[in-house]
């Protein structure tokens, strides 16, 4: 009987780039299901723009570069990054904002570079900073959290998407009693007018430990984050490191004043911190990729994470840190390197 | 036992229960069940037998003409080195050139085709020896390879020459860790015939001069564990421990190995001796310890034959040169229509073209895979920088920087990057989510670099 030769190995697991993808979405979902419940159903009509600019885009990428859509579109990468660009952004959101985000994520950020596995810096985090730069208005325009004490109006979900695709407000509302800034704002805004800490917490917009609803955000954002741990999508190495760069320097700063410095449980649960370490630095592409470096990078995304909060302009700082990292994966990398079996 | 006890000679044999587990390589499905079970069954003789005189990279010549009758047993070859190839039936040999092996690459090589006419009728040299410990090194390594043994572990290192008198040796490691998937030979060989096995380990521990050996097996064969437990605590003090290793491919792999028992590495370029361990398979030693007992030389081995293509898997003791299609016969036939016929195991192995093609001392599995097990490739996609490749060689290379470096051509890198370091074990392969066929490519560019070269365990 005859067969066929093929080299070895002749077994291979079963894991592929778009099982991958679809895990990150599925740990997704709780945090949505939360950010949702919290802050009103923008979040899913950002997704969806997001979703259609960015593979409207990949696909317009590959055509120009002259390769297959097809396989490039199923693997999922673009839906990640525009998930995760919806997740930073506010809730209300104009639509062309998202797509500028977006199509400069996919198109530039990783296009330009030469496509999935070749860009250097993280999509969705690139996309997030060029609106952060070119519309910081838009992006600061946060809903107060649904937590009850709160004079809140909660949008539904067509009222949402008509806001978001024609900037029309139902009647009885108006932007300013929908709108809110975020704690980390707030923490920044205030302590900049030599307000205490003491003080500035009895905003309703905080909770035990950071931003009213946003813990919760936070805690769903962490269950996903087990499960990719659980199922092997991602390491220990990033997050924990991560955490511990933006925890530990707080802790230090809190311990010498606790009235000018927020708590290391206040970093961790407000902005993207949480987000940060288990969705955004772990994206494979653009982190260091043995497991010292994955320590050294993750420990630099927590740190400057904590500078930005903590001196920088920006209320967060997740985006710059990430991105800056980013920039020295290729260092972290040729100075990581295992010493090799014999050598 | 930790790496100080494997160094000094005088501690005692010990049995060192905890698991040594690896950092790198890959855990999964073993489907080793499928063989294990079953004890092994001595193949009945075969109608013709072809003896490969290729072993490694040397060609042996012949030492009979055609049409010459011959008894099993009696020396048909010789290399340069004074390995022999013996006739391992007796018939009438009919027919001395090139011939379809199995090989990494589907080829031909000389070989002798010997049609059997009678039962066997042992040739005249095959006599019980002296006791061995009567014997210097360098005759038991004269006489080991005048009987033809080499490594049966896949390598065809002779045998001899990993024993010959050298530097000073401080352990004999006994490598019982077959970590390839499906494959069960070592296992039931060490469950069935442990005592052959310490037996032939004493033999070479004499020859290498050393006081120390340790047997290692794998976590997940407790029955063989137990028979090696039973069978040191019967053979009193001699000098041999026994250590478990967690199942993880490729623990067994001879560099892997002495890094996981004694904690130190072989240097590139170097041999094992070089920091004075020897490794040799338990088959070889069954072997060796054979060849004193009775005088027999090397002319059958146990063989696995498995996957789920074939009816009745199992372990077989079937003379070299049998026809791999009797051996599936004997295994109940094909069950499935197998997709792809593997030598060795799936990690390793290489896909044969034909099996009516002879088992050679290389042959310690014919693994006979469905669609199930060998899928067919999924379409290759760009490297998403993962680091699982990283996280699973052994070897603890970079292989998507490897296999970056190779696209480029850029060797500089690849010589920094130490591509010679690279077992070809598919760990990376296997792992990667992109199927970007790596080892296939290491292996070309390993090949391109050195030409002819064949690895030296
Ligand atoms: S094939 Fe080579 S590079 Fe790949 S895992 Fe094995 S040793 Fe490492
Ligand atoms: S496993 Fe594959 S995709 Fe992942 S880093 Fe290695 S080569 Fe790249």
């Amino acid at each position: 009987m005859k067969f066929g030769t093929v080299p070895a190995p002749h077994w291979r697991g079963a894991d592929d780039v778009a099982a991958m993808m679809r895990h990150v979405l599925y740990a997704l979902v709780p945090a949505a299901a939360a950010y949702t419940y919290f802050f009103g159903p923008g979040l899913l009509v950002n997704v969806v723009i997001a979703s259609a600019a960015a593979l409207a885009t990949e696909a317009l990428a590959l055509r120009l570069r002259g390769r297959g859509a097809r396989l490039a579109l199923s693997d999922g990468s673009a839906i990640v990054t525009a998930v995760l660009l919806a997740f930073c952004l506010p809730p209300l959101t104009p639509w062309w904002v998202t797509v500028c985000g977006s199509a400069f994520a996919i198109g530039v950020a990783k296009h330009l570079y030469g496509g999935l596995g070749f860009n250097l810096f993280n999509p969705a985090m690139a996309g997030y900073a060029l609106l952060l730069v070119a519309f910081p208005g838009y992006l600061s325009f946060w809903l107060p959290p649904n937590v009850g004490d709160l004079d809140y109006r909660a949008l539904t979900l067509a009222e949402s998407a008509t806001y978001t695709l024609t900037g029309t407000l139902p009647p009885g509302a108006d932007l300013d009693a929908v709108t809110r800034a975020t704690p980390l704002t707030v923490v920044k805004a205030e302590l900049g007018q030599m307000h205490t800490l003491s003080e500035i917490v009895t905003d309703p917009v905080f909770g035990d430990f950071g931003g009213a609803g946003w813990e919760w955000i936070g805690n769903f954002v962490t269950l996903g984050g087990l499960w990719l741990l659980y199922r092997g999508i991602i390491r220990w190495q990033v997050p924990a490191a991560m955490l511990a760069g933006l925890m530990l320097p707080a802790l230090l700063l809190y311990l010498t004043d606790a009235e000018t410095h927020p708590s290391p449980l206040f970093h961790l649960y407000s902005g993207g911190a949480l987000l940060g370490a288990f969705f955004i630095a772990t994206d494979p592409v653009s982190s260091a990729i043995t497991d010292r470096g994955r320590l050294v990078y993750g420990a630099g995304c927590g740190l400057l994470t904590f500078a930005v909060r903590t001196w920088g302009v920006f209320p967060d700082g997740v985006a710059v840190a990430v991105l800056l990292m980013n920039l020295l994966v290729p260092a972290i990398d040729h100075y990581t390197r295992p010493r090799p079996y014999g050598h | 036992m930790t790496s100080a006890d494997l160094r000094s000679a005088t501690t005692p044999w010990r049995y060192d229960p905890q698991p040594r587990r690896p950092g790198w390589g890959i855990h999964g499905a073993t489907f080793k069940r499928v063989s294990r079970q079953a004890p092994i069954q001595v193949a009945p003789l075969p109608a013709v037998v072809t003896l490969c005189l290729r072993q490694g990279a040397v060609t042996a010549v012949p030492l009979v003409t055609t049409g010459e009758r011959v008894d099993t047993g009696q020396p048909v070859a010789v290399a340069a080195d004074g390995t022999q190839i013996h006739a391992s039936v007796t018939g009438i040999v009919t027919g001395i050139g090139p011939h379809p092996v199995p090989g990494p690459e589907p080829g031909l090589a000389p070989c002798i085709v010997v049609r059997r006419d009678a039962p066997d009728r042992w040739h005249e040299s095959c006599e019980p020896l002296p006791e061995p410990s009567r014997l210097d090194a360098a005759d038991i390594c004269r006489r080991i390879a005048a009987a033809g043994i080499v490594g049966l572990g896949g390598a065809l290192f002779p045998t001899a020459r990993k024993l010959a008198p050298g530097a000073p040796i401080r352990a004999l490691l006994v490598n019982g860790v077959e970590c390839e998937p499906w494959i069960t030979c070592d296992e039931v060989l060490l469950r069935e015939r442990a005592a052959t096995v310490i037996a032939g380990a004493r033999i070479a521990m004499h020859a290498l001069g050393t006081a120390q050996a340790v047997i290692a097996v794998e976590g997940d064969m407790p029955e063989a564990r137990v028979a090696v437990h039973d069978a040191l605590q019967a053979a009193g003090d001699c000098g041999i421990g026994l250590a478990v290793v967690t199942a993880k491919y490729p623990a067994g792999g001879e560099r892997q190995l002495i890094e996981l028992l004694t904690g130190e590495e072989v240097p590139a370029g170097g041999l094992p001796r070089d920091i004075g361990y020897v490794v040799q398979n338990v088959g070889t030693l069954a072997a060796i310890a054979a060849l004193f007992r009775s005088g027999e030389p090397l002319v059958s081995r146990i063989v696995t034959v498995t996957g789920s293509g074939v009816a009745a898997p199992g372990n077989v003791e079937a003379r070299i040169g049998t026809p791999m299609r009797d051996l599936v016969d004997l295994a109940g036939g094909y069950r499935y229509p197998p997709t792809r016929l593997l030598m060795g195991g799936p990690m390793m192995g290489f896909a044969l073209p034909d099996d009516d093609l002879a088992i050679t001392k290389a042959t310690n599995c014919i693994v006979a895979a469905t669609a199930a097990e060998v899928a067919p490739p999924r379409p290759e996609m760009a490297c998403i920088r993962c680091g699982e490749c990283v996280q699973a060689c052994p070897a603890r290379l970079l292989p998507h920087e490897l296999h970056a470096a190779l696209r480029r051509g850029d060797t500089g890198l690849l010589g920094e990057l130490a591509l010679d370091a690279c077992i070809e074990c598919g760990c990376c392969d296997f792992v990667c989510p992109s199927q970007i066929p790596l080892t296939a490519r290491f292996v070309a560019a390993r090949r391109a670099a050195s030409p002819g070269g064949e690895a030296t365990p």
